[in-house]
C-alpha cells in the first residue's frame, strides 16, 4: 500500500532532486488564515506538507512554535478543526502529501480508533508524534499501519548504530533526521556532520531521509539537500507568519504572502541543491 | 464499568515497559530515549548494589538527620477527641506525625536528591537541572548539588518565583542558577517543560533531577524507591510505639511524591485504610482547583500516563491551590493505578479547609506545617473524630511551614 508521501519522494528521486517539506502550525494566527497559508505551500514549491497539531504543553519545540500553537489554541483551535482544515485543503488538492506533526495526548483524548479514521477520511497520509519512542509502538503506530497512515519517525544524533534499526523497524514514508539534539528552531548543525549522518542511516534502511532542524535559509536548504533526500523547514516559516502579527494581535500584512515568498526561496534552494553536488 | 481484578500484591509494579496497569510508560521524544535507557541500566544496577544503599543510608543518617521521628500528637488528639464527644460520638483516633519536616532542607524532597545525585555522580554526569514549583524540590536539588559540587541549574516557573522568594533566594545562596520560565503560563507545569526541552539540548553531560514520583520511566519507580524510606521508618516506629500497624495512613498528593513514599511498604497489609489528599483549591466545580484524580481523566504528558487536569481536546489545564507544591495538573502513574485498583482513596480538601488545619496544628502542637501537609491534616480532622479512640491514624507531615508564612500571614491580614 503505497500513500501520497510514498509516491511523492518516489517521483522526486526520479526527478533527481530533493523534497521542500514545510511545517506549518494549524489554526496560527486563526483557521481561515491558517487554511490560507496552507493553500499557498504547493503553490510556493512545498512538496509535502507538515500541519502542526497545537499543544498546550510542547517539550520538543522552541520559543517559535511554542508560541505558534498558543496563538492556535487561543484562537480556538482543537484536533478535530485541524482534520477539517486538511479535509477542506484536499477538495482542491489530491497530489501533495499532508503530514500531521504533534504530540500524542490531543490524539489519546480524542480515541486512537476514531482518530485514524478521521485522519483517514480527511487526506491525511503520515503522522509525525513526537512523544512516541518505538517502545510505545502499540499505541498508536501499529494501528495507523495498519489503517494505512505513514508513521514518521524522527532519528537524532543520540540514535546511535545499536537503537537504530528499533528506530526503523516501524517507520514508513520517510524517516526524519533531526539534525541536533535540542529544541526546534535552534541553529543549524555543522552540515558535514549531517552528510555523515544521513548516510549512516540510510546504511540501515531504503527509506528516503529527510533532514530537519535549524534549515532557515535557501542556502541552507541548498546545502542539506545535496546530502538529503528533503529537507524540513518548520520554524523559519512559523516565524514568517509571527513577523506580520502585531503586538496586539492584528495583522500588518498578509501571512500566507509571507509565507509564500519564504518558500519560493527555500524551493529554489532546495532545487538547486543537486546541482551544487553535481558540480 | 468492570471492577479491576484484584492483583495478589500492589506492590510488583511498574512491569518492563514501566508501566503501572495502564498508567506510566516512557512518553517521550527520541532524543530523550536513550538517556532514559541509560539512566534505567544505570538505576537497575545502583539499586541492587549494597554500596549505594550504604552510601543513601549514610547520608540519610548523618545530612539528613533521618530516621525521622514519628511523633504522637497527643494535643491534637485530646482536641479532635473532644469534637468527637461534642457530635456524640465519643470517639477520636490515635495521630501520629511522620515528621519529616524535620529533614535538612524542611521536606522530604532530600530524600530524593539524595539517591539521585548518587547516581548522577555514578553516571559520570556533570551537570544538574531540576524543576521546582514552591521551591522545596529546588532548595533541595541545590542543597546535594552543593555538598556535591555540581552545578545546578533550577527552572522555576516565573509566576512562582513571585511567590515564593525566600526558596529563589535559599538555591541562589547554595549556588544555584534560577531560570524563571516564562513560556506558558509560568508555573511548574511549564518549569517540567523548560527542564525538559534544557535536557534535549544538553544530552551528554546533564543529568534531570526530577522531583516527584513521575515522568517517563524509570522516574517514578526510582523515586518511590528513595522516598520510600519514610513509610519503611513509620512501619517499623510503629511497631515499636503501638505493637501493632497503623489502621490509616493520610498524606498530600500534588506528584505524589510523599504519599507514595509513606503508601508503598504497606500497600498489602490490607488492614491499613489509605487516603491520599489532593488540592481542592477553591471547589471542584470550578477550573481553580489540583485534584487531577478525584476531577481529571487519563492522559499522556511529561513522559507517562497518568490522570490530567485536561479539556476535551486534550489540551493541558492550569490548576490552581493555595500551595505551590500542589499546583501541578498531573500526578505520579503509580498514583493513578492505585486510584482506579481501589487500593488508596483519593479526596479533595479546599484552600480554606487546609488553611484552618494549618493554623490548628499551629496552636495545638506548636509545629508549623507547610501547606500541603496541611491538606492532609485537614482530611484528618474530618476522619479522626469519627473513628473509635483505639484506632490510629499515620499522618506525613511532609513539610515543614517557614515558606509558607508569607502567603498565610496575607490571606489571614497579619501585618509583618
Amino acid at each position: 500500500m503505497t500513500t501520497r508521501i510514498d509516491r511523492r519522494l518516489a517521483h522526486l528521486k526520479s526527478e533527481g532532486r530533493p523534497a521542500l517539506v514545510t511545517y506549518f502550525m494549524g489554526g496560527d494566527p486563526d483557521y481561515a488564515t491558517s487554511l490560507k497559508i496552507m493553500k499557498a505551500l504547493p503553490k510556493a514549491g512545498s512538496d509535502i506538507i507538515e500541519l502542526g497539531m497545537p499543544f498546550s504543553d510542547p517539550m520538543a519545540d522552541g520559543p517559535a512554535i511554542q508560541a505558534a500553537g498558543l496563538r492556535a489554541l487561543k484562537a480556538g483551535q482543537t484536533l478535530a478543526k485541524t482534520l477539517h482544515m486538511a479535509a477542506e485543503f484536499r477538495a482542491d488538492d489530491d497530489e501533495t502529501p499532508i503530514v500531521l506533526m504533534g504530540y500524542y495526548n490531543p490524539i489519546y483524548v480524542y480515541g486512537v480508533d476514531r482518530f485514524l479514521a478521521d485522519a483517514r477520511a480527511s487526506g491525511i497520509d503520515g503522522l509525525i508524534v513526537v512523544d512516541l519512542p518505538p517502545e510505545m509502538d502499540e499505541e498508536l503506530c501499529i494501528p495507523a499501519l495498519k489503517a494505512g497512515l505513514n508513521f514518521i519517525r524522527l532519528a537524532t544524533p543520540t540514535t546511535d548504530e545499536k537503537r537504530l534499526p528499533k528506530v526503523l523497524q516501524n517507520t514508513s514514508g520517510f524517516v526524519y533526521y533531526v539534525s541536533m539534539t535540542g529544541i526546534t528552531g535552534s541553529a543549524l548543525a555543522d552540515t558535514t556532520k549531517v552528510a555523515t549522518a544521513v548516510k549512516r542511516i540510510k546504511s540501515h534502511t531504503a527509506l528516503p531521509v529527510c533532514v530537519g532542524f535549524g534549515v532557515k535559509t535557501a542556502e541552507q536548504a541548498r546545502t542539506i539537500g545535496a546530502s538529503a533526500d528533503g529537507v524540513v523547514v518548520g520554524t523559519a516559516i512559523v516565524n514568517a507568519v509571527a513577523s506580520v502579527i502585531d503586538p496586539k494581535g492584528g495583522l500588518t500584512a498578509d501571512p500566507a504572502e509571507a509565507v509564500a515568498t519564504l518558500v519560493s526561496g527555500l524551493a529554489q534552494g532546495v532545487r538547486g541543491a543537486r546541482l551544487v553536488a553535481a558540480e | 464499568m468492570n471492577k479491576p481484578i484484584e492483583p495478589n500484591s500492589f506492590r510488583t509494579g511498574p512491569d518492563e515497559q514501566g508501566m503501572f496497569g495502564m498508567f506510566g510508560g516512557r512518553f517521550v521524544a527520541e532524543t530523550l530515549m536513550p538517556l532514559i535507557l541509560d539512566l534505567q541500566g544505570h538505576w537497575e544496577h545502583a539499586k541492587a548494589d549494597p554500596a549505594y544503599k550504604a552510601e543513601v543510608a549514610h547520608l540519610n543518617k548523618h545530612y539528613t538527620g533521618r530516621p525521622s521521628p514519628l511523633y504522637f500528637a497527643e494535643r491534637l488528639t485530646d482536641h479532635l477527641r473532644e469534637v468527637s464527644a461534642a457530635k456524640g460520638l465519643g470517639g477520636g483516633a490515635k495521630i501520629y506525625f511522620k515528621r519529616d519536616e524535620l529533614n535538612h532542607t524542611g521536606s522530604h524532597k532530600i530524600n530524593n536528591c539524595l539517591g539521585q545525585i548518587l547516581l548522577a555522580k555514578r553516571m559520570g554526569k556533570t551537570r544538574i537541572i531540576a524543576e521546582t514549583g514552591a521551591g522545596q524540590h529546588g532548595v533541595a536539588s541545590a542543597t546535594v548539588a552543593a555538598r556535591f559540587g555540581l552545578p545546578c541549574v533550577v527552572y522555576m516557573g516565573a509566576t512562582d518565583v513571585e511567590r515564593q522568594a525566600p526558596n529563589v533566594f535559599r538555591m541562589k545562596l547554595l549556588g544555584a542558577e534560577v531560570v524563571p520560565v516564562t513560556s506558558g503560563h509560568g508555573t511548574l507545569k511549564d518549569a517540567m517543560n523548560e527542564a525538559l526541552r534544557d535536557w534535549v539540548t544538553n544530552v551528554d553531560d546533564t543529568y534531570y533531577m526530577i522531583g516527584t514520583a513521575a515522568g517517563p520511566h524509570p522516574y517514578p519507580e526510582m523515586v518511590r524507591e528513595l522516598q520510600s524510606v519514610i513509610g519503611r521508618e513509620a512501619k517499623e516506629q510503629m511497631m515499636e510505639a503501638e505493637g501493632r500497624l497503623p489502621d490509616m495512613l493520610v498524606a498530600a498528593v500534588g506528584g505524589g511524591s510523599n504519599a507514595i513514599g509513606l503508601f508503598h511498604p504497606f500497600l498489602d497489609d490490607r488492614s491499613v485504610r489509605i487516603v491520599g489528599v489532593e488540592a481542592g483549591g477553591k471547589g471542584l466545580d470550578g477550573e481553580e482547583h489540583c485534584a487531577s484524580l478525584t476531577a481529571g481523566s487519563p492522559g499522556v504528558l511529561h513522559g507517562n500516563r497518568t490522570y490530567l487536569l485536561q479539556n476535551s481536546d486534550g489540551q493541558i489545564m492550569e490548576g490552581h491551590s493555595i500551595s505551590a507544591g500542589l499546583d501541578y495538573p498531573g500526578i505520579g502513574p503509580e498514583h493513578s493505578w492505585l486510584k482506579d485498583s481501589g487500593r488508596v482513596e483519593y479526596v479533595p480538601i479546599m484552600d480554606t479547609e487546609a488553611l484552618e488545619a494549618f493554623q490548628l496544628l499551629t496552636r495545638t502542637e506548636g509545629i508549623i506545617p507547610a501547606l500541603e501537609p496541611a491538606h492532609a491534616l485537614a482530611e484528618v480532622i474530618k476522619r479522626a473524630p469519627h473513628m473509635r479512640k483505639d484506632e490510629i491514624i499515620v499522618m506525613n507531615l511532609c513539610g515543614r511551614g517557614d515558606k509558607d508564612i508569607f502567603t498565610v500571614g496575607k490571606i489571614l491580614g497579619m501585618g509583618l
